[in-house]
């Protein structure tokens, strides 16, 4: 029987069963090779389906090791890419292992499908924001479970009573003589010590590590320079390309000119794909240079006249048709022929593109005996079936080796990325570190989805919402990414936020239409679903406010006594960011709330608006509650990086297309937000003792529209249509 | 045509075209790779290095152009005093995430503490605003600017 103190409910103060997974569903103990304790641990699934109840096909999917140097080794599914995971995670078995979090080291796991599945999406991924929520009993329960064999092994070797020894800092101590003896010189014989029957593991009020601030362990490498992302991965005799792909998706080469190129000094070899062209040289100012000598003729293809406004004309007629519903409260209908005031409107997103800082890379070697890989990727797994098919070779003749990442936000997710790099492998002596421009990297990204929404909603006479009918049409990134997640014309992601609304509302209608559009590639990208979802909703609902004639909050929190936490968030961020206070003419206050990815977010931002229809982000009050805190200092910082990267997106973030070709190619034209328009940020944590939700993605998603309504606040207009840049904002 | 540079001190020879960008010669040929590329045209700041203590954006320097200048990157600046501690100031500030800008902000934070020991925030955003950061870690970056100023102050008074 597991026992965990901190499943039970906030105030309550007893144990009681975390659930009914028995140990031995998820854990099992041995020795390691070398003579140390090994644990083996199996992450929950999505879903508990693959949970076998006798625990008979149990596949580990994390382990830790106690080394006979007294070394604690993690190997862990989820990779690092700035998000503070290599810091939290080792945090909760260090709290119960009794170790110093600098005693952990961490190995990137290798790619393994099966043996690494994120315990929520199900596959070898990093994302989703899930790593704290899938590792939170699992982690804790190792780290307790390897503690009680240290300390019964050092007891056995005393020959006292295991309950009258304790561990602490590495080391078993037995107060009454004394004596005390470091993990390192107990873990081989901790690892024939029968498991125990009973973990409990501590009260939240015994922490010692978790709910305090750790300083990251991958932050000095970070600051020296010799922290080696996957760009940075130099096998020796790697030479250097970089790529023309076809400037319309779907195009083809037709012809190429490479005499000039290959007069280029340093210039090696051209290398011609269907769809592609590479130019591989000694470094890559070479390649650069040579491929810009390149004279090539592209055979475009279907896409060649598409462009933005014709996706997005698919898009709402799409909004016209029936979806498939998503969810269904009460009678929408019926609500809405009793309306005492009906509201419409319609918004649209639009695609956008990852941009992070490492460009795309991958370094590849295709040689006889088999292929090997150098990237930094938030999909291993997926990595090496890709370079696999594109090689030719079963999965265990490639090798894959994983490095930090530059930023994913969801790029990283993808093995668009690999299989060019194999492809160019293929035809190359030696290995090839192939690099993409940044233009390249912005022109053939895989985009955020483009979505339309159309809303309606009926309010009583009292300006309350008594119906709400949502319908949306977009792409489904799981339909692509994850097939057996699109189920009955819906998927988990591109609802998220658009149902199982915090509100009260007692007649609610969502339905989503999936529309690919024609050549246009769609992913996951920092919050993905609710990075839409969140924005319309909150927007409609300040809509209904205004019509109602009603403060924006006081309306949403009369929609909130059934959710005190959502309530409780609300009023805090109301609180701290002064939502009573005046501000001056063409400033104006904004508000938003969610509850994605577990975590329940509110957001109060000022803006300023010129006379020429500027639009500055002054000032943003976050209030959170994410239930458990880990790291503080790590739900601070992600807070205020999801804010960055949504008002980034807020403001500037578009990809248009026309005839084809993505219009935006490097940081000119695709902007991003730079210090000198960061606005202050404030981050207010509610303590609270639930599990702890994620923290990756929920800036991202709450700050656009509480933006989008502060402007609305200054100016009177409403932005339906993202983003802020280029709206019709001039007053003066 | 051989050309040598002195980066970190260090005298460094290279068989190039004169117009290959500093940054393709430090990472690709000399395989110093602290120094990253984000968009090679000098948009993002994440190739910056020192040239004669100028911060400068290595994507678009030909080497050619950098003479008998010294050139100092990420991998020598925590041997000088602004360097160490700007450095020391974003480990006590834990301003990085993903990092990979790091470079690049710590050689213009490096810079602007070594030319100006006492920064305002208009000092700060006309030095850093060349530099991006993906992360949005821009609140702690201005911090921990200030800490090291600060650092520098107690450091004149002792």
């Amino acid at each position: 029987m597991i026992l965990d103190h901190n499943s039970s409910r906030a105030g309550s103060g007893r144990s009681q069963p975390a659930n009914d997974l028995s140990r031995r569903n998820f854990l099992q103990v041995g020795a390691a090779t070398g003579g140390g304790l090994l644990l083996s641990l199996r992450l929950p699934v999505l879903g508990g389906e693959a949970q076998a109840a006798d625990g008979s096909d149990f596949s580990p999917n994390a382990f830790v090791r106690v080394d006979r140097d007294g070394q604690i080794v993690l190997t862990m599914p989820y990779v690092e890419m700035g998000q503070g995971t290599y810091t939290a995670i080792p945090m909760l078995i260090a709290e119960e292992l009794e170790v110093d979090l600098k005693q952990i080291r961490l190995e990137h796991a290798p790619p393994n499908e099966k043996l690494y599945a994120n315990p929520m999406l199900g596959v070898q991924a990093t994302g989703n924001s899930n790593a704290m929520r899938g590792g939170w009993q699992p982690m804790r329960q190792a780290g307790a479970t390897a503690r009680i064999m240290l300390v019964a092994a050092a007891a056995k070797r005393w020959n006292v009573d295991p309950a009258s020894c304790r561990a602490q800092n590495g080391e078993v101590l037995h107060p009454p003589t004394g004596r005390r003896v470091k993990y390192a010189e107990l873990a081989a014989d901790a690892a024939g010590i029968p498991v125990p029957d009973k973990v409990v593991l501590k009260r939240p009020e015994d922490f010692r590590l978790i709910g305090t601030p750790a300083k990251r362990l991958d932050a000095p490498a970070k600051v020296n320079g010799t922290a080696v992302y996957g760009i940075d991965a130099r096998p020796a005799g790697a030479k250097i390309a970089t790529l023309a792909q076809s400037p319309v998706f779907g195009g083809r080469v037709k012809s190429v000119d490479d005499k000039a190129a290959r007069a280029v000094k340093g210039v090696r070899q051209i290398v011609r794909l269907d769809d592609a062209v590479a130019v591989v040289a000694d470094h890559m100012g070479a390649a650069k240079k040579g491929l810009a000598a390149l004279v090539i003729e592209w055979d475009e293809g279907p896409h060649a006249k598409l462009g933005t406004a014709d996706i997005a004309a698919e898009l709402e007629q799409a909004t016209l048709k029936t979806g498939a519903v998503a969810q269904n409260i009460g009678d929408v209908d019926k609500a809405m022929a009793g309306a005492a005031t009906k509201i419409e409107a319609t918004y649209e997103v639009p695609f956008l593109a990852h941009a992070t800082m490492e460009p795309m890379n991958c370094t590849a070697h295709v040689h006889k005996d088999g292929c090997e890989i150098w990237l930094g990727s938030q999909a291993m797994a997926r990595i090496q079936a890709a370079a696999a098919k594109t090689a030719g070779l079963p999965l265990d003749r490639v090798v894959v080796h994983n490095h930090l990442i530059g930023g994913g936000f969801g790029r990283r997710l993808e093995a668009d990325g690999v299989i060019r790099a194999v492809e160019i492998a293929k035809q190359v002596e030696g290995p090839v570190k192939v690099v993409w421009t940044r233009e390249e990297d912005i022109q053939h990204d895989i985009y955020r989805p483009y979505w339309f929404d159309r809303f309606a909603a009926g309010l009583d006479e009292k300006g309350m919402p008594i119906a709400w009918n949502h319908r949306f049409a977009g792409s489904s990134v799981i339909a692509r990414w994850l097939p057996p997640g699109f189920k009955n014309g819906l998927d988990p992601d591109s609802t998220e936020g658009a149902i199982d609304l915090v509100y009260a509302l007692p007649n609610f209608h969502v339905e989503f239409v999936r529309v690919e559009p024609p050549g246009i590639p769609t992913a996951f990208w920092r919050s993905v679903g609710p990075s839409h979802n969140v924005f319309v909703v909150e927007s409609f609902i300040d809509e209904l406010a205004a019509a109602a004639r009603q403060d924006p909050v006081a309306y949403r929190s009369a929609l909130l006594d059934h959710n005190p936490r959502a309530k409780a968030v609300l009023a805090l961020a109301a609180e701290k960011g002064g939502w009573a206070k005046k501000l001056p003419k063409g400033s104006g206050r904004g508000a938003s709330l969610q509850f994605v990815f577990g975590s329940y977010e509110a957001h109060v931002v000022e803006v300023e608006v010129s006379k020429d229809g500027d639009v500055r982000v002054r000032r943003v009050v976050c209030a959170v509650d994410c239930g458990t805190v880990v790291n503080p200092d790590t739900v601070q910082a992600q807070i205020q990086s999801g804010i960055m990267f949504g008002a980034t997106a807020a403001l500037y973030g578009k990809i248009t297309l026309e005839n084809g070709r993505v219009q935006q190619s490097n940081f000119d034209t695709y902007q991003v937000l730079r210090i000198n328009e960061a606005p202050a940020i404030e981050v207010h944590i509610v303590k609270s003792s639930e599990p702890p939700g994620g923290m990756g993605e929920t800036g991202t998603s709450a700050i656009v529209p509480a933006i989008a309504n502060a402007i609305f606040a200054a100016t009177g207009k409403r932005l339906r249509k993202m983003p802020v840049a280029g709206s019709q904002l001039k007053s003066g | 045509m051989a050309t040598t540079i002195n980066v970190n001190g260090v005298d460094r020879t290279v068989d190039v075209d004169g117009d290959t960008p500093l940054l393709w010669v430090l990472r690709d040929l000399l395989g110093m790779t602290g120094t990253k590329f984000g968009c090679g045209a000098a948009l993002c700041g994440a190739c910056t290095v020192h040239i004669d203590g100028v911060a400068t954006r290595s994507c678009i320097i030909a080497i050619d152009s950098v003479g008998t200048s010294a050139v100092t990157t990420i991998e020598a600046i925590g041997a000088t005093a602004a360097g160490a501690r700007i450095q020391k100031a974003w480990l006590d500030r834990e301003v990085v995430q993903c990092g990979y800008c790091q470079s690049g902000q710590i050689m213009s934070a490096s810079a602007l503490l070594a030319k100006n020991p006492h920064p305002t925030d208009a000092d700060i955003n006309d030095a850093m605003s060349g530099n991006i950061c993906r992360c949005g870690t821009y609140v702690r970056i201005r911090e921990a600017i200030k800490d090291a100023a600060q650092s520098n102050r107690q450091g004149a008074l002792q």
